[in-house]
């Protein structure tokens, strides 16, 4: 049985007895017998913590990863250093095991960890104003499509083909309740074809950049479209190759959102990840999430509290625009924490050495033979390509050379797919030149 | 045998008042500490090519110098962030009777377990014949989290209550749509959380809210007059958010089945209820859990948290996908549900979360589980019973994990305000309990003590409380005085928004 309640056996014959009661099946007096669940529930026993231990290693080790299986997989999910310093100050228990910020005076911990962490969205993202996080990408986006929606009524949203699979699932699951009319724009050659959009008054048109083939895509054509129409131009950038390119918001976007898994957080089987979101300053009435802002206490001392509240649920009920509540904001921590790590230098660094690593892998697989481009437009940390053998073959049998060979993705109807015959290619810092080689020569072996 | 060398009477765990601090000053952002040419990172050494970035990105492309950012040593870092972790209060620390929110103290294994780099650095897209530990970790917690609830089958991922809430409507949507109907209504009661009727008109619906009636419940005869063929669902937590058990869910559950609506329970409150009675056996269709409350995922500051949904068998087919499951030959896949309605996550929500969920699980068992939730509602009733007599009770019925109190008649006699209360409490060690919430309650603290908190350490929040109740006149007005700032200017943020240490610099 668990051990997490604190009383004995005497204490709790002495408080039921302060209230009346004779045993702590009376506690629950007021639940009518027909619903009670009489017969317990059909779990196992409590184990001790030993055992829990135990059990929890022999599920991680049915895992691979690591060492056994040498990543070079991301499609949204980055195999990045995490350095012990975020590490462990990420995981100091005051910032785990506390609330959300409500009495700002006992979370001043939180609330200024989130003012620097936005003021670092902020400048990545090239726009005046981000929040304190969101679910993950996908939430991110759909967010910023809510807050592009006309306030009165449903809308069109021109979502590119190339924005990442998944997101775009999410995106469409969201819209039978939203009622937005989700048009996807197909791909051309790994690009947005802006040109191929349907008649139609977008309210918002939604890039990735680099986009999910690892593809830069032409930002300013995006941003050609949506001034078209009046629409609100979201970009979904990495934060990782931002380190080397120019912000969304120089590039024109009203919105930005992101994936900021790979500041700081491991890749987790997909979760728990952290939500970009940052936006022009004029849009900050509509920003969905918390966002903290800095003032001053009674003794005219800096403060952190969270604003302009009046936006969200508690207070809107149903007349807000978003719903959440409970965010992300311990990953956002850890990513203020990897963002100082790193530093302006530090940034720069990364993503150059990712952008270096994918060069290299991705010259020495185009030398194997029957390897080809699956597009030829430019690529930065990440690419495709088309492999004598299905792709979805070669990454079974690459598990069984001790490499998670990238993903399956592919094309159909002019939308990016994941499970495809092509192999999205990711290479991060962490690669080495021992390792690639070994891959490619591994690849080699696979695809005769 | 009590040792000699222990007080008789112990001392209250959760009271923080002997938190060391070493002044009084602000601590400089981080922003502050940054000095040109400082740096804490280093990288492997790949033996690659070093190619300039001029090579690697199109001129139109690459920034001209890099994103500012900070230049700080690794060891300023780690002094900042400590020193932020100091301004911090935590479950760790003290108590935290946050009512709604269940602030339960989170067993360390828990973390461990999240931690194992097993499940910490496995990609997602790793193909499911390699990450069999994962698919059979989500497997046994979807059953296992269907057993605690009733429910035929469950989807993990939702990454936290609200979106959990979002899921479940957009079911009972695509179950109405499967039916060939199209209802247009959502009935929540007007003690619900905020999220349900936000996420009532993100699921495309109309809210319409039910009066509680003088016993702080459901009251049924207005339930009855707005229940027709346009009300898809009715959204309910039971216990309630005055921590009162809806006696009557069996004849709400009928009525609204009658009608052809389906019942949604927001499982906030599931804490109260664990073992003993399941929102499946009281007829309810959807079910979200927010893991982060009744599972001991620690609530990081505001997440992540994971909000799970099971529903009944006539639902399952529309469930978000894809979901873990176990083959005859003993193996683990993912598969999509026939009718999904889709996916709610970029992969399959906050696992590493999901994984604490499951050690806890373990650590508890069926029986620790019924324990937590004895624990919780006895707590919860002992506090209580101390505090009647000083604070009004609105609604003074058998507790469960949680009770709401007032000062209303308190701020009659001295003007003390269940704001000043919670900053009071603030002084005392303790975090404040939720206030203005629920909204029907006038001067409202909503106190859920959790069932990890000791006997001691509740007769020290009564304590304390009753002292805040009987000081004089403007006393509370002042506080707190004790913690790292003062009361904190609320609409100066508002109104001179500084969102960012740029702002901060460049004052619009
Ligand atoms: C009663 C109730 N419902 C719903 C929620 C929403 O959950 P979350 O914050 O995880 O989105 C909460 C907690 O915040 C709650 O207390």
């Amino acid at each position: 049985m668990g051990h997490f309640v604190p009383h004995s056996d005497a204490d709790i014959e002495r408080m039921l007895a302060d209230l009346g009661l004779a045993s702590l099946d009376e506690l629950f007096a007021v639940v009518p017998d027909a619903l009670r669940l009489a017969r317990g529930l059909a779990l196992e026993p409590g184990r001790s913590e030993p055992d829990v231990a135990f059990e929890m290693e022999r599920l991680a080790a049915a895992n691979r990863c690591g060492p056994e299986l040498v990543c070079f997989a991301g499609a949204g999910a980055y195999d990045h250093e995490v350095p012990a310093a975020t590490r462990r100050l990420g995981s100091r228990s005051e910032f785990v095991t506390a609330y959300t910020p409500y009495q700002p005076e006992v979370s001043q911990g939180v609330l200024q960890a989130l003012f620097e962490y936005q003021t670092f969205v902020s400048r990545l993202a090239g726009l005046e104003i981000a929040n304190a996080s969101l679910y993950d990408g996908a939430s991110a986006t759909v967010e910023a499509l809510n807050m592009a929606a006309s306030p009165k009524g449903h809308s069109t949203m021109w979502v590119s083909g190339a924005l990442h699979p998944n997101w775009r699932a999410v995106i469409k699951t969201f819209a039978a309740g939203s009622g937005h009319e989700i048009v996807e724009i197909p791909t051309r050659d790994g690009r947005t074809d802006w040109d191929a959009a349907p008649p139609g008054e977008p309210a918002a048109v939604v890039v990735a950049n680099p986009n999910f083939f690892g593809v830069l895509e032409d930002v300013s054509a995006a941003r050609t479209a949506a001034d078209l129409h009046g629409a609100a131009l979201v970009v979904a950038f990495d934060p990782v190759s931002a380190g080397l390119l120019r912000t969304p918001g120089e590039m024109g976007a009203d919105i930005a959102v992101g994936e900021g898994q790979p500041l700081g957080t491991p890749m987790s089987f997909g979760g728990p990840y952290l939500g970009l979101f940052a936006c022009r300053r004029d849009l900050v009435r509509r920003l969905p999430g918390r966002l903290v802002g800095r003032t001053r206490d009674v003794a005219g001392r800096n403060a952190y509290v969270t604003t302009l509240r009046a936006r969200e649920q508690d207070i809107r009920r149903e007349k807000a625009s978003s719903n959440v509540c409970t965010n992300q904001t311990l990953i956002a921590v850890a990513a203020m924490i990897q963002l100082s790590w790193l530093g302006t230098s530090g940034l720069a660094e990364l993503a150059l050495r990712c952008a270096r690593g994918a060069r290299y892998t991705r010259e020495a697989l185009l030398g194997l033979p029957g390897v080809e481009e699956f597009v030829t437009a430019a690529t930065l940390r990440e690419f495709a390509l088309k492999l004598p053998v299905d792709a979805t073959t070669v990454v079974e049998r690459m598990a069984e050379e001790g490499f998670l060979a990238g993903v399956a993705v592919g094309v159909e109807s002019g939308l990016a797919t994941i499970d495809g015959e092509a192999l999205l290619v990711s290479v991060t810092e962490r690669r080495t030149k021992e390792q690639i080689d070994r891959y490619v020569e591994c690849v080699g072996k696979v695809i005769r | 045998m009590t040792s000699e060398h222990n007080a008789r009477v112990p001392a209250p765990a959760g009271r923080a008042t002997s938190a060391p601090v070493m002044g009084r000053d602000s601590e400089a952002t981080i922003f502050e500490y940054s000095s040109p040419g400082r740096r804490a990172w280093s990288f492997r050494s790949t033996g690659l090519p070093e190619w300039d970035a001029s090579e690697l990105v199109a001129p139109g492309l690459l920034r001209g110098a890099p994103v500012e950012l900070v230049e700080v040593p690794e060891r300023d870092l780690v002094a900042h962030v400590t020193r932020l972790t100091h301004r911090q209060y935590s479950v760790d620390l003290g108590a935290y009777p946050l009512g709604s929110c269940t602030m339960k103290y989170n067993p360390k294994l828990c973390d461990d377990a999240a931690s194992l780099p097993g499940l910490a650095n496995v990609h997602p897209a790793t193909p499911a014949s390699h990450c069999q530990g994962w698919l059979e970790l989500l497997w046994s917690l979807s059953n296992a989290l269907c057993e605690v609830t009733g429910m035929k089958a469950a989807t993990l991922a939702p990454p936290a209550g609200a979106a959990g809430e979002l899921t479940g409507l957009l079911l009972m949507r695509a179950w109405h749509d499967s039916q060939g109907e199209t209802r247009t209504k959502v009935i929540i009661p007007d003690s619900a959380h905020g999220t349900n009727p936000a996420s009532v008109t993100l699921g495309g619906y109309e809210t319409v809210t039910v009066p509680s009636d003088d016993r702080g419940l459901v009251d049924m005869t207005a339930l009855r007059n707005r229940l027709d063929g346009d009300v898809a669902g009715i959204m309910l937590t039971n216990p309630n958010t005055l921590g009162l058990f809806e006696e009557d869910i069996a004849e709400i559950a009928a009525a609204a089945h009658d009608v052809g609506a389906l019942l949604y329970y927001d499982g906030a409150n599931l804490n109260a209820i664990l073992g003993v009675t399941r929102p499946g056996d009281m007829g309810f269709d959807i079910v979200h859990m927010n893991l982060h409350k009744t599972f001991a995922v620690p609530h990081g500051g505001g997440g992540p948290g994971a909000g799970p949904v099971a529903v009944s068998a006539r639902l399952e087919d529309f469930l978000p996908g894809p979901l873990a499951q176990r083959g005859d030959d003993g193996t683990f896949a993912w598969v999509n549900p026939a009718r999904s309605i889709g996916r709610v996550h970029s992969w399959y929500g906050n696992a590493l979360a999901l994984a604490r969920a499951w050690s806890y699980i373990l650590a508890n068992g069926g029986d620790g589980l019924r324990r937590v939730a004895e624990g919780a509602v006895l707590n919860s009733n002992w506090l209580k019973s101390r505090l009647r007599g000083t604070y009004d009770i609105p609604f003074d019925r058998p507790a469960m994990h949680e009770f709401v109190a007032s000062t209303s008649t308190l701020k009659k006699q001295t003007g003390l305000r269940a704001l000043d209360v919670a900053k009071r409490m603030l002084e005392e060690g303790f975090h404040a309990p939720t206030v203005y919430f629920p909204l029907i309650v006038e001067e409202a603290l909503m106190i859920e003590p959790t069932e990890t908190e000791s006997v001691e350490t509740l007769e020290a929040l009564a304590e304390a409380l009753i002292r805040i109740a009987g000081e004089v006149a403007g006393e509370a007005a002042h506080a707190p005085r004790s913690t790292p700032v003062g009361r904190v200017d609320e609409a100066l943020a508002a109104r001179r928004l500084q969102a960012t240490w740029d702002a901060v610099c460049q004052p619009s």
